[in-house]
């Protein structure tokens, strides 16, 4: 192993990381306002065909990760409406959008298959030319994997450090109470859950404008569903989720650099190890059920009407 | 069950099946399919077997099919349901739906089944397959050829003897020509996820592949050796979409000639419940057109290959062959029996990868 491999494998880690990290802090902000999504694969999925679709059209990567926002932000805004307007169950309604975003997305997406297209372009850096050929490829990173490690800490310091963080967690945590301190819990609620699905079309976009660029039915391929468990994973905090989803990304690369190297470990275990790992990190979690009880919102899940 | 999706594009497609009065005569020929149908990869090609059918036939047959159809109990409602509403011949293009196939053709003895890569048969139900590996062998020497490292990536899905088999005889037909050649193979554990095939096919070139080929039903694998600017050899359908300049070539099948032999047995009379497996020789096996950058020489040669491959004077699994740790498995002058072809476990000496 070299230092070329390592950099690439830190570079594999992160790209394979970056669809997690989106999508999962957007789904992180959601529940902490009180509110469980779970069709983040679907919104991924939508995304990714939406964004693909308007890449196509417009010849403008920027102009489809908007639309692919956008469409991701539309999908939560229907759970919106189904959940904290007319509160209905939250998991019948995720697990919904799931199903909905798969089917629209293999529908409205047919026409799109095989058309490849250039993807997200690497930031260049100027006067990098003469760095060590090493840094060069370290920083062959597209924007979007730079985004996807800057989230993690301006979530952190949105949630923990602002007034309006602390607002969106007094409604996670007791909409009654927010509510009678005169907050409106419902639009906080429906603003959070839309900021959600942006983020979720954000990572569904990552996968069809930058991670392979191209667009095939159902090529989210659960990830949406590893988003969701990182959320419980990280207990609600934004940079174990960070933490989390490159854990899970490494523990996948180097699954594959180990078998490109020779190292002899049957195909089935190091396929089950990036799901070991995270079973292992929610029990070592999970021991501390204290920890695990004050970090999770106490509203999650539960719909609010205010009375009278 | 129907997918969502099939359920929303039949009455548009007009898939649904209508009463046949104005052409009872017609023989009705349904297709049940795995994946959606999509443009490239496996269940596209058996859909090209049915519009060459189609076309082939006229107004003697009927077709249909309904497409991604999961394996196990849902796929037994779909065949009984297609036999029952009066389909004649019905064709199931994927191993899981082995058991449901022969179950309700035991059900329906008046009408006719084919089951594609499976091993078990009745009367009324025959199987078919094709020779991947032949294909192989001549794409192993193509990247013999073209490769200036002697590394080769395999990106594959599972251990399997089909996949097996592809495995080794890439590695032989590579090894033809460059001896020393290894083929570095990963697991994805899947047969279709976008992100981990691009993710091994990164993995793969980094560590120093430059042709790399799959299992696999994606196309990122040609996509990521175009990016990185090294060769890859696509599968089941021409890539070259995704690597104009770096796809050699695909290993391709082609079910057209099969699909109308059979349904011309049945229509009149001759049909009987028996296993194909043909190749190149049977035009089941093919390679999809060379790219530009594969020199004249080459190109020879590998159609040379190809046509000894169809007629039977070469064969890629010929003897001497020795496993990863140099146990002789064939010895020299013997080439492989079909049976011990279809049960591979093992790999041969050249690959690199564990099963």
């Amino acid at each position: 192993m070299d230092e070329v491999m390592i950099v690439a494998l830190l570079v594999a880690t992160l790209r394979a990381a970056a669809p997690l990290i989106l999508a999962g802090l957007g789904e992180l902000v959601c529940e902490r306002a009180g509110v469980l999504n779970l069709g983040v694969e679907g919104m991924m999925l939508v995304g990714a065909m939406v964004g693909f679709a308007a890449t196509l059209t417009s010849g403008s990567v920027w102009l489809g990760l908007l639309a692919a926002m956008l469409a991701g932000a539309a999908m939560a805004g229907v759970f919106a409406v189904l959940t904290i307007g007319l509160a209905a169950n939250q998991v019948a309604s995720g697990l919904a959008l799931t199903i909905f975003g798969v089917g629209f997305s293999a529908l409205f997406g047919a026409p799109y298959q095989s058309h490849p297209i250039p993807g997200l372009a690497t930031v260049v850096f100027p006067h990098l030319s003469a760095a060590a050929p090493l840094v060069q490829q370290l920083l062959l990173i597209d924007p979007l994997v730079w985004l996807a490690l800057a989230a993690p800490f301006l979530a952190g310091r949105f949630l923990d450090r602002t007034r309006a963080g602390l607002i969106l967690r007094a409604v996670g945590e007791s909409a009654e109470v927010a509510h009678a301190l005169g907050y409106k819990v419902m639009r906080i609620r429906a603003l959070a859950t839309v900021f959600g699905g942006a983020m979720a079309g954000l990572g569904g976009a990552y996968l069809s404008l930058a991670y392979t660029p191209m667009w095939t039915e159902n090529m989210v391929s659960g990830r949406g569903w590893i988003a969701l468990a990182l959320v419980v994973f990280s207990t609600w905090k934004p940079l174990l989720l960070a933490l989390g989803a490159v854990l899970f990304g490494f523990v996948t690369i180097a699954g594959f650099q180990a078998e490109a190297w020779g190292i002899p470990l049957a195909p089935n275990l190091l396929a089950t190890l990036p799901y070991l790992a995270t079973i292992l990190v929610l029990v070592l979690i999970s021991r501390d059920t204290l920890r695990l009880k004050l970090n999770a919102p106490a509203a999650l899940g539960k719909p609010f009407h205010p009375a009278g | 069950m129907l997918s969502r999706r099939t359920l929303m594009l039949a009455p548009a497609a007009g898939l649904i099946a209508v009463p046949a009065k104005a052409v009872t005569a017609a023989l009705r020929v349904a297709f049940v399919y795995v994946s959606p149908v999509g443009d490239a990869g496996w269940t596209f090609q058996h859909e090209l077997g049915r519009r060459a059918l189609d076309a082939a036939m006229g107004a003697a047959v009927r077709t249909s099919f309904v497409e991604n159809v999961e394996e196990g109990a849902d796929a037994e409602r779909v065949i009984r349901k297609l036999a029952a509403d009066g389909n004649d011949l019905i064709f199931t293009t994927s191993f899981g739906y082995m058991n449901p196939t022969l179950k309700v053709a035991g059900s329906f003895p008046g009408k006719k089944f084919e089951h594609a890569t499976g091993y078990k048969r009745s009367v009324n139900l025959a199987t078919y397959s094709a020779r991947f590996y032949e294909g192989r062998y001549a794409a192993g020497v193509l990247a013999g050829r073209m490769s200036k490292s002697g590394i080769f990536g395999y990106v594959a899905a599972f251990p399997i003897p089909e996949v097996l088999q592809g495995i080794n005889a890439f590695t032989l037909g590579a090894r033809s020509v460059n001896p020393k050649a290894t083929t570095k193979v990963v697991w994805t554990s899947s047969w279709f996820d976008p992100g981990k095939e691009r993710a091994a096919a990164d993995t793969l070139i980094a560590g120093g592949a430059d042709v790399v080929t799959h299992h696999t039903d994606s196309t990122a694998v040609a996509q990521a050796a175009e990016e990185k600017g090294v060769f890859s050899i696509a599968y089941n359908s021409d890539q070259s979409k995704y690597g104009p300049k770096t796809c050699l070539s695909a290993i391709t099948h082609d079910w057209s000639a099969y699909y109308i032999r059979r349904v011309k047995a049945v229509l009149d009379g001759s049909w009987k419940s028996i296993d194909t497996w043909g190749g190149v020789k049977e035009g089941m096996t093919k390679l999809a057109p060379f790219n530009a950058a594969v020199p004249e020489a080459v190109r020879k040669e590998v159609a040379g290959v190809m046509a000894a491959i169809g007629a039977g004077t070469r064969k890629p699994f010929a003897g001497p062959l020795a496993d990863q740790d140099g146990k002789i498995k064939v010895p020299a002058g013997q080439a492989m029996a079909d049976k011990d072809i279809a049960e591979m476990k093992w790999f041969v000496d050249g690959v690199q990868g564990k099963i």
